[in-house]
């Protein structure tokens, strides 16, 4: 180990804003060559920010970044990867129809002459991807190739490059358990050659095994900077989370002891996603669903609607199996569903907002042509009820605000009259008045009868609002929480693997 | 996708502009309209206006069907071969079936009939296989249009179909017919018009069609069964096809491997034209039917000068499109922010 060796890359004091959000708060980090950096926090934490301002990829609002003591202002990827400074990105950034040789070395051709050397490239393209013990072949369409298999070609990507500096936004996630040793293997090789390594996961079991030192961030801010020797897993947990529940919440409503079982999902297994997921949901209830992104929390849900395929599993509504192959079935045993991407996937934003509020339940409009005074009446109703708020004119779903097409999209889903109301990230991007109507919403749904499924990366959330939580991690359903196991620390372990059934046994098969 | 939608800041300004993209098309043909006049006056003589309206509700007729498929982010191009097949098929059965039936009513009604199921199976086909093959309805459609273009060939042995002399004296009337002083093909075009008006805004069908074409997923997490709306569009175009091909045969009385070539793209230039947007998600019925009568406008203007030559027709349609186009960029890209 060489802890005493001058850092290779450093950061002082790196401030980020966007807008009027200010996301990073004065960040110092320091990589030094030869030594495994874990950068953890929680979802929007802020480490994907930092590492792109390293990165190049984003500048700093203020803040120096050193590479071996000298001053950097990179403008593009392009400039820090000239300097080795070279990062594996967490959404793949390949080019679909290209082969994974011409991927590799996109932008940067070997050539002879004018023209393309194309045996030198396939030449290193083999060996970087035998050190990546993969069989993908450096002729295949990386469109063709398997998920695991992208992020293999993008980390031989990464490797043929004359690496300095290596940064890794969370790499194992899509990764198989022999890729994951893989990897583990290849950067200890790296370590060794005096690679500076920067390493973000989630997963709390994997930073105990290869980081050196380790930083957290949370809320922007660094809070804990160190060696990874003397810290546990469960102290860098809490480390993560550790902020007090404001009263941001209502109370939740009593739940019958003898509440009955409305909707049950047994044995759901979503290919590439979910392993064998179980859970019941009672009336009056919140049953919270945790996890960091990609634990296939969504994919688990989705399949139970029916809007993707599953390869096994059944779903029980009020005792009875009912086949939900589509979305319209779903919505038959009045189980309305708020999806997370409302721009993508809820409204149609060039639509405008009497049509997209009655889209879901059109039928409930027409006799049997479209009564538009129906529509009409139907939309003041739901400004009235969810306070959607018009700005003047509003002729299209693109001109509201995100909380308002957020009220929208719930007014929309409301319109089946639902006893089940499954909602997704109802959250994400929008403001704390917007927030706080929406808890108390879910508050007034559970009162009246209804049960709500909440699936939330915001930890606070689910704590607030659930009886219970499911918790997954890695497409495996770890653990349901219940009353005094409700703490961010505990929902924490359960979402990285470090505690939950089945997690190991399912990791082997 | 933000120069489509009027930016909040200049609605007032983009309110003019909305009201140009509305009307603009039926502005383009009242100009069109006067030049003719301005140009020959023998252009507004009731002759001439009900056998250009005449002629245009082929593609007319046509292009209501593909205002369906293009709204809902689809495109079909088998259309002209499709009509070539039907009316080929149309003809072969209604000769044999004179031996049967003699050349009466019956045996066109049976033609008749066949022609509908025929356009309606066609569809269904190009529906099928581009939503459940989830192949681009471009490819689909090329596909199947080289195909009914060659079965047409093949069952004209090379040559030319003629229709029995006998059926052909019954049928006549339903293209040169007329009812109240209005040739029948025109009073099938406005019925269609008026129906696709209906189907399109004011059902539910009409309404899917817009947010598929706007948004797929969107319209999947709205509880829309996708493939079956946009195979039913597929469908209504085929059965306009066949509509339009029931007229046309007594036209001639004949089909080769040469009928309805082009009328594909006629239909969809006439669609555009009208306002429709080509990547789907908004459709005007009322713009396709102007943008029809454009169209064979045009060939009638320049009939009826020497300025240009005939034979430069489809240039000037050429560059009515782009214009037609271009213009209802223009008033989207002046009211982005």
């Amino acid at each position: 180990m060489s802890t005493q060796d001058q850092p290779l890359l450093s950061a002082r004091r790196i401030c980020r804003s966007f807008g009027p959000n200010q996301v990073l708060f004065d960040i110092d980090l320091d990589l030094v060559p030869g030594e495994v950096h874990a950068l953890l926090g929680e979802n929007g934490a802020g480490k994907s920010t930092l590492v792109k301002i390293l990165s190049g990829y984003l500048s700093a609002t203020s803040g120096d970044i050193h590479l071996d003591g000298e001053a950097r202002h990179y403008r593009g990827s392009g400039e820090a990867e000239a300097d080795g400074v070279v990062m594996i990105h967490q959404e793949l950034a390949l080019a679909e129809q290209l082969s994974a040789e011409e991927n590799i070395f996109l932008g940067r051709e070997l050539r002879r002459g004018l023209f393309l050397d194309r045996k030198a490239m396939r030449e290193r393209c083999r060996e970087a991807l035998a050190e990546l013990e993969t069989r993908v072949d450096p002729r295949a369409r990386v469109k063709d190739l398997s998920t695991s298999d992208q992020q293999m070609v993008e980390i031989a990507k990464a490797i043929t490059r004359d690496v300095r500096v290596l940064i890794m936004d969370e790499p194992t996630a899509t990764l198989t358990e022999h890729e994951v040793e893989v990897l583990f293997a290849l950067i200890a090789r790296l370590r060794e050659r005096g690679v500076a390594i920067l390493y973000i996961s989630h997963k709390l079991r994997e930073i105990e095994r290869i980081a050196d030192r380790v930083t957290v961030l949370r809320d922007g801010r660094l809070i804990d900077s160190g060696p990874m020797a003397g810290r546990s897993k469960e102290a860098l947990a809490r480390l993560m989370v550790g902020r007090e529940i404001t009263d941001m919440y209502p109370e939740r409503s009593a739940l019958a002891s003898d509440a009955e079982v409305v909707l049950e999902a047994r044995n759901m297994v979503v290919p590439g996603a979910v392993k064998q997921a179980s859970f019941t949901l009672r009336r009056g209830e919140v049953l919270g669903f945790g996890g960091v992104v990609g634990a296939g929390r969504t994919a688990l849900i989705e399949a139970l609607l029916g809007l993707r395929p599953r390869s096994a599993g059944e779903v029980l509504r009020n005792g009875q199996p009912v086949a939900l192959r589509h979305l319209r079935d779903a919505v038959r045993q009045r189980i309305a569903y708020l999806t997370e991407d409302r721009k993508g996937k809820g409204l149609v934003l060039n639509m405008g907002l009497r049509p997209n509020l009655t889209l879901l339940n059109l039928r409930a409009y027409c006799r049997p042509l479209i009564d538009r005074r129906r529509e009409e009446q139907a939309f003041h109703e739901a400004i009235e009820r969810f306070d959607i708020r018009l700005r003047t004119e509003a002729r299209t779903a693109a001109e509201l605000s995100g909380g308002n097409q957020q009220k929208l999209l719930l007014a929309k889903v409301m319109t089946i009259d639902p006893e089940i109301v499954i909602i997704n990230e109802p959250t994400r991007g929008i403001d704390v008045g917007t927030k706080h109507q929406i808890y108390h919403f879910v508050r007034e749904l559970t009162e009246a009868g209804c049960s709500v499924i909440l699936i939330s990366s915001e930890m606070s959330e689910l704590i607030g609002l659930s009886h219970r939580v499911a918790v997954m991690c890695a497409g495996v359903l770890t653990g349901v929480l219940e009353g005094e196991q409700i703490n961010e620390h505990e929902i924490m372990q359960y979402a990285s693997g470090i505690k939950g059934v089945g997690v190991d046994e399912q990791r082997r098969a | 996708m933000n120069s489509v939608v009027p930016n909040n800041k200049s609605v007032a300004r983009s309110q003019a502009s909305f009201d140009l993209k509305t009307w603009g098309p039926f502005i383009a043909l009242m100009a069109l309209a006067l030049l003719g006049v301005l140009i020959n006056p023998a252009f507004l003589g009731l002759d001439n206006l009900s056998n250009m309206l005449t002629r245009s509700a082929f593609i007319g007729i046509i292009a209501i069907g593909a205002t369906f498929v293009i709204t809902a982010g689809g495109l079909d191009l088998s259309v002209g071969s499709m009509a070539a097949f039907i009316a080929g098929v149309m003809i072969i059965l209604m000769n044999s079936l004179v031996e049967q039936f003699g050349p009466g009513l019956t045996t066109i009604l049976l033609g008749i009939g066949a022609s509908l199921l025929l356009g309606l199976c066609a569809g269904f086909i190009n529906g099928m296989v581009t939503t459940k093959g989830k192949i681009e309805a471009f490819i689909v459609t090329l596909g199947t249009m080289g195909i009914y273009r060659s079965l047409v060939t093949y069952l004209a042995d090379g040559g030319t179909l003629s229709l029995d002399w006998g059926v052909r004296d019954i049928y006549r009337p339903v293209y040169y017919g007329s009812l109240v002083g209005i040739p029948i093909p025109v009073l099938v075009f406005l019925l269609v018009a008026v129906v696709g008006y209906i189907l399109l805004n004011h059902t539910r069908f009409g309404r899917y069609c817009f947010a598929i074409g706007s948004n797929e997923k969107v319209a999947e997490y709205s509880a829309i069964h996708v493939d079956r709306i946009k195979t039913m569009t597929y469908m209504l175009q085929g059965v306009c096809v066949a509509l339009a091909t029931i007229i046309y045969v007594p036209r001639l009385g004949s089909a080769s491997g040469a009928t309805g070539v082009l009328w594909e793209l006629e239909a969809i230039a006439a669609v555009i034209i009208g306002g429709t947007v080509l990547k789907g998600g908004h459709g005007r019925i009322w713009g396709t039917v102007v943008g029809a009568i454009m169209l064979t406008m045009i060939g009638n203007i320049l009939n009826l000068t020497d300025a240009i030559s005939n034979y430069l027709n489809g240039t000037v349609q050429g560059i009515i499109i782009i214009v037609a186009v271009y213009l209802q960029r223009a008033s989207w890209r002046k009211s982005a922010p």
